[in-house]
């Protein structure tokens, strides 16, 4: 791939490149910047984690599926160096991660947000962002007591955060301290100090988790202004609408494994997935109302499929 | 009663190296606790290593800067073996090794096996290392007085040890002023709030956790040789009750904040004076006697802080509004 090519371009191809790919669990992908390869982690007798083999796209959304307990922030920790792996190895980008701490594979362009927002309460939102900056001479002891050393470099990444800031519209909130936001807008500044550091993938455990619908389309928004802007995005989500919206590729995991893979129309239709791991109703809108009602089309449905269990039977 | 005396003996105590030595020790455990979120329960043990630090290499004969250096590579040493094991665990266990440690040199210091070195529980008469520094003094051996206060030029609680405390004091405030608004400071208050999140962000967390612990425990022993040039070295004289009252006095000013622990040790130790010197004037004589007072000073003293605690949690100088957010 040429170097100089403009960024939507890129991105274009390696969608594209997915188009050739296999549907099967640990298929090989044209352009992978993560590959994971027999990562396995225990709790007691439980298998969290057994993962054969896992390829991640560059320059794509992928989504991480499943249902509660299915190993997918057990997974996320493994990579990011939060836990340990019982056995295994991953490569990210030519570099081989296994057994090195959550800072280094941050540094090596790995970050990662949290399922439950750690945003650094008692800071402010400008200190929690210019906290996310790389390379920072006045992060050590010494340079730190001669101001000289580090205000370039200060100045530098207060620009870079006042425009992060701007673009998740946070930017009148950076005096405030991270504690006073709403819990989307934490999401937000969690997702964007994320940002400081340029990183080559982002690692999202459940952007959604908890943020009002409103916020939503926002936060969807910038999930897919990130992939176009040439950052490769893996994220875990139990929100199907969200995950048919923007991912480019989709993986399920179950009991640890993983059990498929495809765009997401395609995983989404696979009636395995659909009845082990979505559900029967994932595609019923819930808060409709008319659900409620005697009769309702959940009724319906859960009586044919009865009537179905009952016929097969004999 | 004589309130001018009073307000002598409390203006005395406040400029004194009590409140010295405590206000150094406060600005370490600040940036302890107040800038990393560590909980050394175990302040005292580098204050009495920097003390037996400072006086055993000036008996052996060592010039007043090795001294000095002594102390501090003590300090540091002392906070590398706490922090080694300690800082990857969570924070509770640094605070029990913290003052399980220090209650071991206390009670090493003060052991007969050790006599000849620390003096055993008699410790160290003070005439013998105090001399190195009473020399470097530039003042001649006189009394002077200044407002109501006369002192010794040279010796002991002298003129000459408030200036070079109070200097020091001065010299530790700039420098944690300049930490505190640096990104070094910026990443020690990250990870108070959050170590994991700091962690995500690519920083090496056990490294800035090491580093502040043996930043702050150096202040301690600085505060330990202040303590003891005032007096003389004796283990039972930095033990536990030190620590608890470097605590208060860190909270009492404001953790977090520049000058909060300074300004908590001079009110810390004005306070206790005024207590019991007021005490001493009202109470009627033969109700209670002079070990009473004392006892009853201490014990107001604790009311009035754990009021102030109560009712104005961050400190004198604290910001409300930082400590009132607490969500996590």
């Amino acid at each position: 791939m040429p170097v100089d090519m403009p960024v939507q371009d890129v991105v274009e191809q390696a969608r594209r490149g997915l188009a050739s790919v296999e549907h099967v669990p640990g298929s090989a992908k044209p352009d992978a910047l993560l590959v994971a390869d027999g990562v396995r982690r225990s709790f007691g007798g439980v298998n969290a984690v057994d993962v054969e083999h896992l390829e991640v796209q560059r320059h794509v959304i992928t989504a991480l599926i499943g249902p509660n307990g299915a190993g997918k922030t057990t997974f996320f920790n493994l990579m990011t160096g939060f836990d340990k792996p019982d056995a295994g190895r991953w490569v990210f980008d030519g570099r081989t991660l296994g057994g090195v701490s959550a800072s280094r594979v941050a540094k090596a362009g790995m970050v990662r947000t949290f399922q439950l927002t750690k945003a650094l309460a008692r800071m402010t939102v400008l200190e929690n962002m210019r906290l996310g900056a790389r390379e920072q001479p006045g992060e050590n002891l010494f340079a730190a007591l001669v101001k000289p050393l580090w205000a370039p470099r200060e100045r530098e990444i207060t620009d870079k955060a006042m425009q992060l800031l701007e673009r998740f519209k946070l930017d009148t909130k950076k005096d405030d301290f991270a504690g006073s936001l709403s819990g989307g807008q934490r999401k937000l500044l969690e997702m964007a100090r994320a940002l400081m550091s340029d990183p080559q993938l982002v690692m999202l455990d459940e952007p959604m988790a908890g943020v009002n619908p409103a916020l939503t389309q926002s936060l969807l928004g910038h999930i897919t202004d990130l992939r176009d802007s040439g950052t490769t995005v893996l994220f875990v989500e139990h929100d199907m609408h969200m995950v048919r919206h923007i991912s480019d590729w989709v993986v399920v995991m179950a009991q640890g494994q993983v059990v498929a893979e495809g765009p997401p129309a395609d995983v989404m239709a696979d009636q395995a997935v659909i009845d082990a791991y979505l559900g029967a109703h994932h595609d019923t809108d819930l808060g409709d109302d008319a659900l409620l009602d005697e009769g309702g089309a959940i009724d319906a449905e859960a009586e044919a499929e009865a009537d179905a269990e009952i016929e097969e039977k004999p | 009663m004589d309130l001018g005396q009073l307000f002598t003996n409390v203006l005395n105590e406040m400029t004194g190296p009590t409140a010295i030595a405590y206000a150094l020790a406060a600005i370490g455990l600040n940036i302890h606790f107040g800038l990393t979120g560590l909980i050394n329960m175990g302040q005292a043990g580098f204050m009495l290593l920097g003390a037996y630090g400072f006086a055993i290499t000036t008996i052996e004969g060592g010039p007043l800067w090795l001294a000095f250096l002594v102390a501090v590579a003590a300090a540091v040493v002392f906070a590398l073996l706490l922090g080694l094991p300690t800082l990857k665990l969570r924070g509770d266990y640094l605070a029990i090794v913290t003052i399980a440690a220090a209650e071991i040199v206390r009670m090493i210091g003060r052991s007969t096996a050790l006599t000849e070195l620390t003096g055993g529980s008699e410790g160290l008469t003070g005439n013998s290392f105090k001399h190195t520094f009473q020399d470097a003094s530039p003042f001649p051996d006189d009394r002077w007085t200044l407002g109501p206060l006369t002192l010794a030029t040279n010796t002991s609680n002298s003129w000459w040890l408030r200036i070079v405390g109070w200097a020091v004091v001065a010299l530790a405030c700039l420098f944690v002023w300049r930490l505190i608004r640096s990104p070094w400071g910026r990443v020690l208050k990250g990870i108070r709030e959050d170590e994991d999140a700091v962690r995500a962000l690519g920083k090496n967390v056990y490294s800035y956790k090491l580093q502040a612990l043996v930043l702050g425990g150096v202040f301690g022993a600085l505060g330990g040789i202040v303590f003891v040039l005032a007096s003389s070295v004796q283990a039972d004289s930095l033990g536990r009750p030190v620590t608890f009252n470097t605590w208060t006095i860190l909270l009492l000013g404001g953790a977090a904040t520049v000058l909060g622990p300074v300004l908590g040790s001079l009110l810390f130790w004005g306070a206790l004076i005024f207590v019991r010197g007021l005490l001493r004037g009202v109470v009627p004589d033969g109700s209670l006697t002079v070990q009473q007072i004392e006892q009853v000073g201490w014990v107001l003293v604790g009311i009035t802080l754990m009021l102030l605690i109560v009712f104005r949690p961050q400190g004198i100088l604290g910001d409300k509004k930082e400590l009132a957010i607490n969500a996590r």
